[in-house]
């Protein structure tokens, strides 16, 4: 994949408001790349940057090798959806659709046959002699999307276009939009503060707090591998305990048992999407057996090995703070056996979902009740609060983050 | 709804509740144009009036060359108002809107309002003396050298009845337009310049089409009032500035024959509604 975007030092002041900081980003030719970030952390500057509504500071923008110095957004090979959708409510939906084909040289009857292609490709086919106003939030967000996709731009940027809509439009739509982006090739970037849209949807995500990219990975890495803690907390939940780092241990020789590979759950939803998008259902990401890693001394749980690359060299010997995902601690219910390792607790809270059950259990020695999320299983029960239980957790499931 | 066993008690209430305004505009408003135009079909008797139904007033209004072209001329310079109003308008409402901090907005509205400060007699008193044979523009441009001697097409004539009424309605045209314009959603210019397009090109393509509701109901504002001015022809129209309302004023009180002036003040009424109503339907599109 060829680079398209290139951002290097780019930096933009508001006043004294330091509103995006040392941004380096490289977006690849055909790619689905994902701005994260919590609301004013930039993310929605940046993306408007390079849509050309704001001029940077200081850095260079360069889209397909042409710098964007001074080029206006009328001039540049982007095109925008709109939060607001900003559909003009004075033109029918084909007029909408049409609006940046005025300079296209092309005789009449074939931009009409353009507009009714555009329409068909995002589901609204039929539409065109209707009023714009007159169109419900999902309809509105398709004419939007109609609207720049005609123009056959490099890049498509995407300015949170889900949040308006409810949750089963939205989960409908983000299919769509996928389906949509591997049909037409084109580079998307979504911005969105939906950690849950971004991993669903993204081929790589940028995460973004107060103006500057803290971590930049493919989701699963993201999710796996978070930098630091506010990156690990703001993706998904995570437990988070304290822990004391030791040095690089070598056990092959005295590991008793193997232990079994063990699966790191994907979330339910994105294997939904992936299957529905028509992608098969990804191998589940087995652990697998390490014999070396770095030995960490964990509150309320004791001594554990943590995979080397699950721990930065500059831990190594000093406090760090261990992270644990809710889906890789198990409950052991009653008659269940494992080869995991296993600690005793007591249920705090209990959350029923429906198909999840999300447990607070406290164990001894650690403060902050650990978060448990066990799949509603049949002939599972649902414990009670107060209930005495035993939990069972995997070191290699184990990050180790700067305190 | 009220079923036939009566008014609910919500109907009650909202009728007692309409009744005090709908009385009033019986009283202020139907009944005088009621009372006009039973006039208008009625004729003076010198002293008394005659209440047989007759179409006479009309047939001498209409044939009348003077009643003619005083209505033609009402209707000319009520247009001229109304387009300069409305173009010098557009572009301070703009201003305003997209140029002035959204902090500082109000008091430009405040600003505008400025001259209601005064009575409008006053104010056209005002344009006397600016427009005058030694008023402020004459000795100005005397002074600069620009002219020899003071120019008199400003004064006592349509132009200046033009200027005068431009000034007194331009808040008028101007706050409908404002609001039209805060009402646009700024995105919509964006996607407009992101799908290809200038400043400029944005301006007449979203914009304009936007704030045309603003437009039309800063026109009709102007337009239907000025059309039947009495006092700023009467102070600065001079002969060729005169207008319908100055002959209804002098067929009801000098030439004592409120029938005549009855039937002149419906034909000007029926003049503005006609055309008012053409406009709309001009611009039914933008108005959705």
């Amino acid at each position: 994949m060829t680079d398209l975007i290139t951002l290097k030092g780019v930096n933009k002041y508001y006043g004294d408001y330091h509103a995006l900081r040392d941004i380096d980003l490289t977006i690849r030719q055909g790619e689905f790349f994902s701005l994260l970030g919590p609301s004013g952390c930039g993310k929605t500057t940046l993306l408007r940057t390079i849509a050309g509504f704001e001029e940077v500071t200081d850095g260079t923008l360069h889209i397909d090798g042409k710098s964007m110095k001074r080029v206006p957004a009328n001039h540049r090979p982007t095109n925008m959806v709109f939060q607001s959708y900003a559909i003009f409510p004075h033109l029918s939906v084909a007029e909408n659709v049409g609006f940046g084909l005025r300079k296209d040289k092309r005789l009449k009857s074939e931009k009409d046959k353009l507009i009714a292609e555009a329409l068909e490709m995002v589901g609204l086919g039929g539409y065109g002699g209707r009023a714009a106003h007159a169109l419900s939030g999902g309809q509105r967000q398709r004419v939007a999307l109609a609207r720049a996709l005609i123009l056959k731009p490099k890049v498509l940027l995407l300015d949170e276009p889900l949040s308006a809509l409810d949750k089963k439009m939205r989960e409908q739509m983000q299919v769509e939009l996928i389906k949509l982006q591997r049909e037409v090739g084109i580079t998307f970037i979504l911005v969105t503060h939906d950690q849950e849209e971004a991993l669903v949807m993204s081929d790589r995500i940028a995460v973004m707090f107060e103006g500057r990219i803290v971590q930049m990975d493919e989701p699963e890495v993201l999710y796996r591998r978070p930098k630091d803690r506010q990156v690990a907390g703001f993706i998904g939940l995570m437990n988070f305990l304290e822990g004391k780092a030791g040095s690089h241990v070598n056990r092959a020789a005295a590991a008793p048992t193997k232990p079994a590979p063990i699966e790191v759950a994907q979330q339910g939803f994105l294997n939904r999407l992936r299957s529905q998008v028509g992608l098969a259902k990804p191998e589940p990401k087995r652990i697998s057996h390490y014999q070396s890693g770095v030995e960490v001394e964990v509150a309320g749980l004791g001594k554990a090995l943590v995979p080397a690359d699950q721990i930065k060299a500059e831990l190594h010997g000093k406090p760090c703070v261990v992270g644990i995902r809710p889906e890789t601690l198990a409950i052991l219910f009653e008659g269940e056996t494992t080869d995991r390792r296993v600690t005793e607790g007591v249920v705090d809270e209990v959350v029923y979902y429906g198909d999840m059950t999300y447990y607070d259990v406290r164990i001894a020695g650690v403060e902050k009740p650990l978060t448990i999320s066990m799949k509603n299983l049949i002939g599972r029960p649902v414990l009670e609060v107060g209930a005495k239980t035993r939990v069972a957790w995997d070191e290699r499931a184990l990050v180790c983050l700067a305190p | 709804m009220a079923g036939e066993q009566g008014l609910s008690a919500d109907s009650k209430a909202g009728l007692s509740l309409v009744a005090a305004p709908f009385a009033y505009a019986i009283v202020l408003l139907a009944l005088p144009i009621g009372a006009i135009i039973l006039f208008s079909f009625w004729t003076q008797d010198f002293i008394t009036i005659d209440t047989t139904f007759t179409l006479d007033n009309y047939r001498e209004a209409l044939g009348g060359q003077i009643y003619r072209t005083l209505l033609g001329r009402s209707v000319i310079i009520a247009l001229s108002v109304t387009v300069v109003t409305v173009v010098l308008a557009f572009p301070i409402a703009y201003f305003v809107s997209f140029h002035v901090k959204p902090s500082q907005k109000s008091i430009w509205l405040f600003l505008i309002t400025i001259p209601f400060w005064t009575s409008y007699l006053i104010r056209v008193f005002l344009w006397k003396v600016i427009l005058g044979f030694n008023g402020v523009v004459n000795s100005g441009l005397m002074g600069l050298g620009i002219i020899d001697e003071p120019v008199t097409f400003i004064l006592y004539n349509a132009n200046a009845v033009v200027i005068t009424l431009a000034h007194a309605f331009a808040p008028f045209a101007i706050l409908p337009i404002f609001v039209a314009l805060e009402k646009i959603d700024r995105s919509l210019l964006e996607a407009s310049q992101d799908l290809g397009e200038t400043r400029i090109r944005t301006f007449f393509r979203v914009t304009l089409p936007l704030a045309m509701p603003g437009v039309v109901g800063a026109t009709l504002i102007v337009f239907i009032p000025t059309i039947g001015d009495y006092v700023t022809p009467e102070l600065v129209g001079g002969p060729s500035g005169t207008m319908i309302a100055t002959m209804i004023q002098t067929q009801f009180l000098r030439l004592n024959n409120a029938p005549l002036g009855a039937a002149l003040a419906i034909l000007a009424m029926a003049s503005v509604t006609a055309i008012s109503l053409a406009f709309i339907w001009l611009n039914r599109r933008w108005l959705r």
